[in-house]
């Protein structure tokens, strides 16, 4: 911890930690996809994905404190929106760049809309209210096939535009310096991009006084209300926050896969975002990100105790699709069993968690 | 942590044992061709996704049994089972790790929502992919030419249904109940059009869910419509339960389903309900197609009883291998125009493709429960297909009777 | 008019099922304050080792009713274990972490069962032979099986014991203590992990039996039934007031009823526009509206505010 401390302090290294940072995630996908393969550049994009719809849930749930199951409900806005406006369905054709911010716009508004009924409500009755909006949501986009088809139902929006700036397609192969950039690349660096953009408002927002004004609510809200926080507009503004997050990474999805369906927009979704955010450690960014990385390679890395088993024992013991999933339950556990506060617990957090054995017992089991 | 270890070892063993994989097994002078199977192996659709990988697992052990030998080569066929999970999501993943192994063929996905998506990245590879039982119209109107399945589409199938309905079952009234996915709304709305062209009049549209267990609320307002036929788009595990909640209710109209109430499940799941309902399933009955009844008995002799589609996965491996062994090489643009062109006779009924890669004809079967047994009735909307010599209706008394 | 009390009955059943499991989610939950979400999942397990058990023993010469009864008497032990195990194992070393440590080990605990009845059981749907009597009564053109007035008589039943056992014994003294602070139940002689351990016990004992009610009605079991029932009995006891008996009660019933009267008269009421498709956004709507203005669902008291 002393050392990480010192580092920090010297700018020399920070600098350095930051420029060999860089460099490790500029060449990232050519060395994953040279040591590994191509398979783990697109696990990679996905992670960049995740790991901005999991800061906008972090904001929600980790900064404010409020409890959100149905968060992938602002997923699914952001995906079917750049879905309907990219896509043969309407023969509407807009650009990238003009259906990003209206995503984020649009998410932002419909965050606010869901938000505010739930101003009132607390800890599990916030969740089964939010996992309810989400479930609503969800319900809309598969049904609106009929009497006015909208959003196609289940059979999903299909040949949805790639990404392209002017002429150029990040669907498609590119030579640059004799380099090869096949989509999965070019979608990394755009993921990339979007990811520390997103990183950076984050990290500016928590610093702000909108950030402390989230803390402030998220531990007590009273006192933050008779501290003079409109707690409301402070509330509002964390669902907003998130959900343009959301909103933004739904477009991207869209367009990275090119086919949505109401199946990718589930409650277990949103539940494995939040795991994602809780298990990193809610609240804090780097933990968050940690999160993500974690849950979204282990059950991919999972698939290869196939193997591991032949390397192993000689033979397949145990079917490998039996086992996969079971051991990433497992590991859910374990891992909030020996770090409960999450893997990097905000820094706040964990001073509470440590001072807080009697105090908490109290407060935590209901009247 | 004890988990962080095993964690590193699955890391390691992927990055060292995967490159060697199968290869280490077979003398040089064998050939090993990777074949994939995807479905999902985990979650609420993991029965039907096992049973597709087994039903493709059979056909690849029989032809590694027999010996194939292609391009002067002998040939060692490997199955790579992978779990999309019935997400699409994870299904581009294992589309896209199925390519970096190389694989010479997919035989996949089991919902259109996997496959649709997983079916853009064997495209951009040049992987030829067959769906086993993926109906959606749109999978095979994206103008890919490496995209084949060998189950009708929801148009082929509903368009029958609708006819049957119609005009066999002399239904006037009818209503249709549908779970909401890709496959039961697919179904379900073109079974809709075909019934409404024929004549029928359509009294209700009712949903539910694929984890629905309790029908009785709309059941009660079909039942106030008083409709003489309900049909079902949906799998057996809500078309079980539906059937006697129907009866249950006193709602004794005519129950239709399509081929995912078509399983030996609907019947135990319906018990004595299930009498009388009458289900379709593309293709001919398995014990009117050469081999048919052999790969039933060796199939339950491995795996059990067969759920709903893995005779259709056993003959998309069996014709990708045909394929191959016809171009004489196991190039996925060697074989490809085999493959599009290929006729053969296959334990679901004859397969060829057409321009599109839907099966041609698209012949579909009825059947229906007598004797807690599924008896097929007819078979309809086929166009010539290569084995066309097919006696119209069954006995009944055949032991391979009991359906699949 | 028939049609109507069809739905009405229709709409008490499944309450009562919803009731049945929403009843072992509010008694966790009463005393622990924590969303027990591997509930739906016991209830599942209960179902496959009654199933199992029932499978072996249809064809011998006992009674229907007796085979399932078995069958229940094989599956809450089973059950009870299970509920002690997992709270042993996965919430009480998590009693004093941040409150969303548990919420995450209790999803893990689901996908373990899960996987596990998988593993044992299979990925098929498993049948359940037709062994309860099911002999319809006709009420004014409305019918209502044997079965049926079971469940609801079991529901109310299970309700009204509860009921007793905590307000009424010395043990659910003990427990409405532990809830109320459980340091201070601590200091006064109780035994708050016992208490807890109990707890956890019973409401498993319950699952077991929600898990054979509700397969044996439905005519199957499956491992992956557990998750949409735990979802919908989860949503009852949060309707009704969660940590209440008689909110669960109330709040299923409510909820199997909105449901039964959304299904049927949702598209009559829209013009059509609407369908029996939008059955679970009413449901989900009425909940929202009634948390709304009564943040703490219908018979839940304004307990003291947490973060």
């Amino acid at each position: 911890m002393s050392r990480w401390e010192k580092l920090k302090r010297d700018p020399r290294a920070a600098w350095a930690a930051f420029i060999l940072l860089a460099v490790l995630l500029a060449v990232l996908p050519f060395l994953t996809d040279t040591l590994l393969s191509r398979t783990w550049v697109r696990i990679l994009d996905f992670v960049l994905l995740y790991i901005m719809l999991a800061l906008g849930l972090n904001i929600v749930v980790g900064f404010a404190g409020l409890l959100d199951l149905g968060y992938v409900a602002f997923f699914a806005v952001g995906a079917y929106l750049y879905a309907l406006l990219a896509s043969p369905h309407f023969g509407i054709h807009l650009p990238f760049w003009a259906l990003l911010p209206l995503g984020a716009g649009v998410t932002c508004i419909f965050g606010v809309l869901l938000g505010a009924p739930t101003l009132r409500l607390r800890g599990d009755y916030l969740a089964i209210v939010t996992l309810g909006f989400g479930e609503i949501i969800r319900i809309f986009l598969n049904n609106l096939n009929a009497p006015v088809n909208i959003t196609n139902g289940p059979q999903g929006v299909n040949k949805i535009d790639p990404v392209s700036f002017g002429g150029f397609s990040l669907n498609q192969t590119h030579q640059v310096f004799g380099i090869h950039f096949s989509p999965v690349h070019n979608y990394y660096y755009l993921f990339l991009a979007l990811t520390i953009l997103v990183i950076f408002i984050s990290m500016r927002m928590q610093d702000s006084r909108i950030g402390r004004a989230w803390v402030a609510v998220r531990e007590d809200e009273v006192a933050a209300k008779a501290m003079g926080i409109n707690t409301r507009n402070i509330k509002l503004l964390a669902f907003a926050m998130g959900a343009s997050f959301g909103g933004v990474s739904g477009g991207l999805f869209a367009a990275f896969q090119g086919f949505i369906s109401p199946e990718s927009f589930t409650l277990i979704e949103s539940i494995m975002i939040l795991c994602m955010v809780v298990l990193g450690g809610m609240g804090n960014i780097a933990g968050v990100v940690l999160g993500v990385v974690l849950l979204v390679v282990l059950p991919e890395a999972l698939r290869y105790i196939g193997p591991a088993e032949q390397a192993l024992f000689g033979r397949i013991l145990v079917d490998p699709a039996d086992l996969r999933m079971l051991i990433f339950g497992l590991a859910l556990i374990l891992v909030m069993l020996f770090r409960p506060a999450g893997l990097l617990p905000s820094t706040i957090r964990k001073r509470e968690f440590e001072a807080e054995d009697e105090a908490v017992v109290e407060s935590e089991t209901p009247a | 942590m004890k988990f962080s270890h095993g964690f590193a070892f699955a890391i390691l063993a992927a990055t060292l044992g995967l490159p060697g994989c199968g290869k280490e097994q077979a003398p040089s002078s064998e050939l090993v061709v990777k074949i994939g199977s995807v479905a999902p192996l985990t979650g609420p659709q993991a029965h039907l996704g096992k049973d597709n990988d087994n039903g493709a697992r059979l056909a690849i052990d029989e032809v590694n049994a027999t010996g194939v030998t292609i391009g002067g080569k002998k040939v060692k066929f490997e199955l790579i089972s992978e779990d999309d999970q019935a997400d699409p999501k994870t299904a581009t993943i294992v589309a896209q790790k199925l390519v970096d192994q190389k694989v010479n063929a997919v035989i996949g996905h089991l919902n259109s929502g996997a496959t649709i998506p997983a079916s853009k990245i064997y495209h951009d590879a040049g992987v030829v992919q067959i769906s086993p039982s993926a109906t959606a119209i749109p999978y095979t109107q994206q103008g890919f030419k490496n995209a084949f399945r060998v189950m009708t589409n929801d148009e082929q199938q509903g368009k029958v249904l609708g006819e049957f309905a119609v005009k066999q079952m002399a239904a006037k009234k009818i209503a249709i109940i549908d779970d909401r996915t890709a496959y039961g709304q697919g179904l379900a709305d073109q079974f809709e059009k075909a019934a409404k062209a024929g004549g029928g009049e359509i009294l209700a549209r009712e949903y539910t869910t694929d984890r629905a267990t309790d029908f009785l609320a709309i059941l009660t307002s079909i039942k106030g419509r008083q409709p003489d036929l309900v049909f079902y788009g949906g799998m057996d595990a809500q078309g079980g339960p539906m059937v006697k909640q129907m009866r249950s209710l006193g709602l004794n109209a005519k129950f239709l389903g399509g081929d995912g109430a078509q399983s030996r499940e609907f019947i135990k799941i319906a018990g004595a309900d299930a009498e009388g309902v009458t289900a379709s399933s593309p293709g001919l009955p398995l014990e009117k197609m050469p081999g048919g009844r052999e790969f039933l008995k060796k199939f339950e002799s491995k795996y059990g009883k067969i759920q709903i589609y893995a005779p259709y996965a056993y003959d998309a491996a069996m014709t990708l291998i045909e394929a191959m062994k016809k171009a004489d090489s196991v190039d996925p643009a060697k074989y490809l125009p085999a493959l599009a062109t290929i006729q053969r006779n296959g334990v679901t009924g004859p397969i060829a493709f057409d321009a599109k890669g839907d099966v041609k004809g698209g012949a579909v079967t009825l059947y229906q429960v007598k004797g807690g047994n599924w008896v097929p009735l007819q078979t309809l909307g086929q166009e010539a297909p290569p084995a066309a010599d097919v006696p119209p209706a069954a006995d009944g008394k055949s032991p391979f009777s009991a359906g699949y | 008019m028939d049609i109507f009390l069809q739905q009405i009955i229709n709409g008490v059943v499944l309450g009562s099922v919803y009731a049945l499991v929403a009843l072992g989610y509010t008694m966790v939950y009463g005393i622990l304050g924590l969303i027990n979400f591997a509930h739906g999942e016991v209830v599942m397990i209960g179902a496959m080792v009654a199933l199992a058990v029932i499978n072996a023993l249809t064809g011998s010469a006992l009674p229907g009713p007796v085979i399932v009864l078995l069958g229940l008497l094989v599956a809450m032990p089973t059950c009870m274990a299970l509920g002690y195990g997992i709270e042993r194992f996965a919430y009480r070393p998590l009693r004093h972490a941040p409150r969303l440590a548990p919420l995450i080990t209790a999803i893990g605990v689901s996908i373990v069962l899960q996987n596990s009845a998988m593993i044992i059981w299979g990925r098929q749907y498993i049948p359940f032979p037709p062994l309860l009597p099911s002999k319809p009564h006709f009420i004014a053109g409305a019918v209502i099986s044997d079965l049926q007035i079971f469940i609801v008589l079991l529901a109310a039943l299970i309700m009204v014991g509860l009921l007793f056992l905590v307000h009424r014994t010395r043990l659910g003294r003990a427990m409405r203590a532990t809830a109320q602070n459980a340091e201070v139940a601590g200091l006064m002689g109780v035994n708050i992990n016992t208490i807890i351990s109990i707890t956890f016990v019973v409401g498993s004992a319950l699952a077991a039996v929600a898990g054979v009610m509700v397969s044996g009605y439905y005519g199957l079991a499956h491992y992956y039934m557990g998750f949409s029932l735990g979802l919908k009995a989860f949503t009852a006891a949060v309707l009704g007031g969660i940590g209440n008996f008689g909110g669960a009660m109330l709040g299923g019933l409510l909820l199997g009823i909105i449901e039964s009267l959304g299904a049927g008269y949702i598209g009559p009421l829209t013009g059509g526009f609407l369908g029996s498709n939008y059955q679970d956004v009413f449901a989900f709507f009425v909940l929202i509206l009634v948390l709304v203005f009564r943040p703490s669902g219908l018979l839940g008291e304004r307990i003291a505010e947490r973060a």
